[in-house]
């Protein structure tokens, strides 16, 4: 089993084939057993029968049972899938026609390519710049589409150290075929010595610091007097009380909408006045920007690029 | 059974008048039938031909047969064409057309003229698609999502999705004519507890066509006014979203998938009753379980969306109500194997094709089951399981309904026998290559392998599979070539048919074949139940030489 999620899947896969193959196969041997009993012979006619509702009940409610017990089953399993641990190491992936790109919080960037410890959850912040895209990892038996416009999260723990299969499985034009790569699933040591390879430029939250200050963000959210924007410490993963009354979560998808449409959900007691950004940030760059707000909440202000494994104040979702 | 050569003077809806306008004015609803059925088959053919590409490409892992373009326009267009061309208006536009009225002792359906008109509608559609082949194609799949359909696509999206709005009112008005028709023209006696299940079913679908068409036309719309007036409703950047789309469209495609099968069911309703020589088992459960069909399969269209980004909460709710729909598809599998209980069974070719329907039928349905279970939803998800899930049903299940009902109800149309031993050979061959076809693709599936890739060289893997699956689909071909020859051949050749050569109930029996034009002299009045076989004596038994 490649990953935390593949048991629990192939347990309910089998006993859905079994069930089939029980079921079909009854099916089939009952048409058999009648076509050779009840075959047209001289002298013997047809029996009329109206029907049984006794039978009727019996063939309603025992699927109706089974397909509940079912239904509950794969309603826990998706549940799971769906519920990434708080703790869990955040990687942001941008799906374009026709490449996956993967940025780590650490600043090491790759193409096609994902490479993750073994044993450790991880989750996976996606969106695309273009068409709608999905991330599959067969041999995890997980897949996610991954949606322009939006953040869309899937998580795993691989269980088994080793080389997987990633997939395109929403077709997405021409190379949907070859919008494919690998997931590398390293030992701890491996991990560590594939870290410390290559040239990065600062973390991904310190890159989104710097483009914090680039942008002229830091002009409107200040850090030290109140600006004409809110103060963003400690913004993420807590209730934004917004002018309109409503109340929303700032996650991920919160803070991306804030900075490509502003007007969307302004904060009580501020003026609708920030100019939008899209068109201006790629995805990475959004990502990055993201990741440092998302730091504002996890150390004091301002101190990006710190370990990401402090407890969050809320879950994500 | 009399085999007197029928007088060539007798009138009936064929000789009634001759000539190439007397078919393009006719308001005959059998008349109309037999247009649908050569535009219909025609249609088949260009879709088959796709598919055959189709299948050429995944013979080897390397995209090397077509270009990745011409193969992604391949498989878009073999499902618009299928879908859209073919399987929604086969059974209820043909079969539906010519017997409905029959079946009721009604004379024509409530709109002839509008029963041509829809055939009219349904031409321009198939015109219009046509011209968007030769122009160049498509390549959206046939599931046009955004926004790769209204921003990404360089291909002939417009025309493709104009020409299926057109053909949607084809389907509505089908589907008003057969509301109308089964509530105002039945003939005295024939209340709504002796409707025939074939009338029972083909209501049903006319109610999902009237009310879910609709929507899948204004959906189709919007992409169309995305592409030209750029409005922006699918496209997030400008605050829309693509995901919208995808529930309208699935509101109305997945009631389609029940336009598609509830059809092949009513013929599967009729044809087992009579090769058991019995009534069906429990008429009111078949009758009830198809509405509960169309009524529940209006509330499950978000489980084709479960990976899509929908809520946890709602992926909850449709896999549940997914659930629910499972159950009205198993009681007419039972009731239909019950109905052969301690009958006394013959094999023809129709009955063959009915017992292939359930076999099939309940694969397909068994693996909508693993589907609707979320957590291998979201393993199998847009990969060959669904893929095969689907072939199940549409061709599986509806193709086999319109094969078998076109052999059981030829001796009607046509006045003449089909060969009975090529029609068991054809039947057979169908289902062999059927499931040699698409059984490993439940397998690839499972694999991983996604649908729509065009490449699989970096998983060579999964050739011997493909290859399998390949070998089928010509096996497929010559079992659907068969029945093109021999029913052509018949038309000349084959046995004059008398009007009843199988000594089944129901009204469309008790007229002369081909019935004339009005269908009966007089207007019949029904006095008994539907499938009162004990009533009926034992047709001859058929033989099998030609």
């Amino acid at each position: 089993m490649a990953s935390n999620h593949a048991l629990p899947v192939d347990l309910v896969y089998i006993f859905l084939v079994v069930l089939s193959a029980v079921m079909t196969l009854g099916i089939f041997a009952t048409i058999a057993v009648f076509g050779l009993k009840y075959r047209r012979r001289h002298g013997r006619e047809a029996h009329q029968i109206e029907g049984s509702l006794i039978l009727e009940i019996t063939w309603s409610v025992i699927p109706l049972g089974i397909f509940m017990v079912l239904f509950g089953w794969g309603a826990v399993i998706y549940f799971h899938e769906r519920t990434p641990p708080r703790d869990s190491t955040e990687i942001y992936v941008v799906g374009k026609q026709w490449m996956w790109k993967i940025q780590h919080q650490e600043g090491q960037r790759e193409i096609n390519e994902l490479h993750i410890p073994v044993d450790r959850d991880i989750k996976l912040i996606m969106t695309s710049q273009d068409v709608i895209h999905s991330f599959f990892i067969p041999e995890f038996r997980v897949k996610q589409d991954v949606i322009p416009g939006r953040y869309t999260t899937l998580w795993f723990r691989a269980t088994t150290p080793g080389t997987y299969h990633l997939f395109c499985a929403q077709f997405c034009g021409t190379e949907h075929s070859g919008m494919i790569g690998q997931v590398v699933v390293m030992n701890p040591s491996d991990y560590q010595n594939w870290m410390s390879g290559g040239t990065i430029v600062g973390s991904l939250a310190q890159n989104g610091q710097t483009l914090f200050q680039q942008l002229g963000c830091s002009t409107c959210h200040r850090f030290d007097v109140q600006g004409r924007g809110p103060n963003l410490t400690g913004v993420f993963g807590k209730p934004v009380q917004l002018q309109d009354g409503r109340t929303v979560l700032a996650d991920e998808n919160y803070v991306r909408e804030s900075i490509l449409i502003p007007t969307a959900k302004v904060v009580s007691g501020f003026q609708p006045i920030m100019p939008s950004f899209q068109g201006q940030v790629s995805e990475e760059q959004l990502n990055a920007l993201v990741a440092y707000v998302k730091s504002l909440s996890q150390a004091p202000a301002g101190a990006a690029g710190t370990p990401t494994n402090n407890p969050g104040p809320a879950a994500n979702q | 059974m009399a085999t007197v050569a029928v007088p060539v003077e007798q009138k009936n809806y064929l000789n009634a008048e001759y000539g190439i306008r007397s078919w393009l004015f006719t308001t005959d609803h059998k008349r109309i039938a037999l247009l649908y059925l050569v535009s219909i088959t025609a249609m088949f053919f260009v879709g088959g031909f796709f598919a055959l590409l189709i299948r050429l490409e995944l013979l080897t892992p390397a995209g090397d047969l077509l270009l990745a373009d011409t193969y992604n326009k391949m498989f878009s267009m073999h499902g618009q064409v299928m879908v859209f061309f073919f399987l929604i208006p086969s059974i209820p536009a043909v079969l539906g057309n010519f017997l409905i009225p029959m079946m009721i002792g009604a004379k024509d359906l409530a709109f002839p003229r509008i029963n041509l008109l829809s055939w009219y509608i349904y031409i321009v559609a198939a015109g219009l698609y046509l011209w968007c082949i030769f122009s160049g194609g498509v390549d959206t799949g046939w599931t046009f999502y955004t926004p790769y359909s209204s921003l990404f696509s360089n291909t002939h999206v417009i025309e493709a999705g104009l020409a299926i709005f057109i053909a949607g009112f084809s389907s509505i008005l089908t589907g008003l004519n057969f509301v109308v028709t089964v509530h105002r023209m039945r003939a005295p006696g024939m209340t709504w507890g002796r409707l025939p299940l074939f009338v029972w079913s083909h209501y049903a679908t006319s109610i999902i066509m009237l009310l879910g068409t609709p929507v899948i036309a204004i959906t189709l719309v919007l992409v169309v006014l995305e592409r030209t007036l750029n409005l922006g409703i699918f496209d997030p950047s400008r605050g829309g979203d693509p995901v919208l789309f995808q529930h309208l469209f699935w509101f109305y495609s997945h009631p389609a998938v029940y336009i598609m099968i509830l059809p092949s069911m009513a013929v599967v309703s009729e044809i087992i009753p009579c090769f058991s020589r019995k009534r069906v088992f429990g008429y009111t459960f078949v009758a009830m379980s198809s509405i509960g069909i169309a009524v529940i399969g209006f509330l499950v269209w978000a489980h084709h969306m479960f990976v899509a980004g929908i809520s946890l909460y709602s992926a909850l709710v449709f896999s549940f109500l997914t659930f629910l729909v499972a159950v009205p598809s198993a009681i007419k599998v039972f009731n239909w194997t019950a109905t052969m209980y301690k009958g006394s069974l013959s094999f023809s070719t129709p009955m063959l094709y009915a017992i292939g329907f359930i076999g099939l039928f309940t694969i397909g349905g068994l693996t909508g089951v693993f589907l609707a279970t979320l957590g291998v939803d979201v393993h199998v998800h847009d990969t060959y399981f669904v893929i095969a899930h689907f072939h199940y049903v549409m061709v599986g299940g509806a193709v086999l309904g319109f094969l078998g009902g076109m052999h059981f109800w030829w001796p009607k149309i046509t006045g003449r026998l089909y060969p009975e031993g090529w029609g068991r050979l054809a039947a057979v061959i169908v289902f062999i290559g059927f499931n040699l076809t698409f059984f490993p693709q439940f397998i690839l599936g499972y694999l991983g392998m996604p649908r729509r890739y065009w490449d699989y060289s970096h998983m060579p893997e999964w050739q011997g599979l493909n290859v399998l699956s390949t070998a089928g689909a010509s096996i497929l071909a010559v079992g659907y070539l068969l029945p093109m020859v021999y029913m052509l051949w018949s038309l000349r050749y084959g046995k004059i048919a008398g009007d009843n050569p199988w000594q089944a109930t129901g009204l469309e029996w008790k007229t002369p074949s081909p019935p004339p034009t009005f269908n009966f002299d007089e207007t019949p009045i029904v006095t008994e139940e539907a499938y009162e076989y004990d009533k009926m004596p034992l047709p001859e038994e058929v033989s099998l030489e030609r």
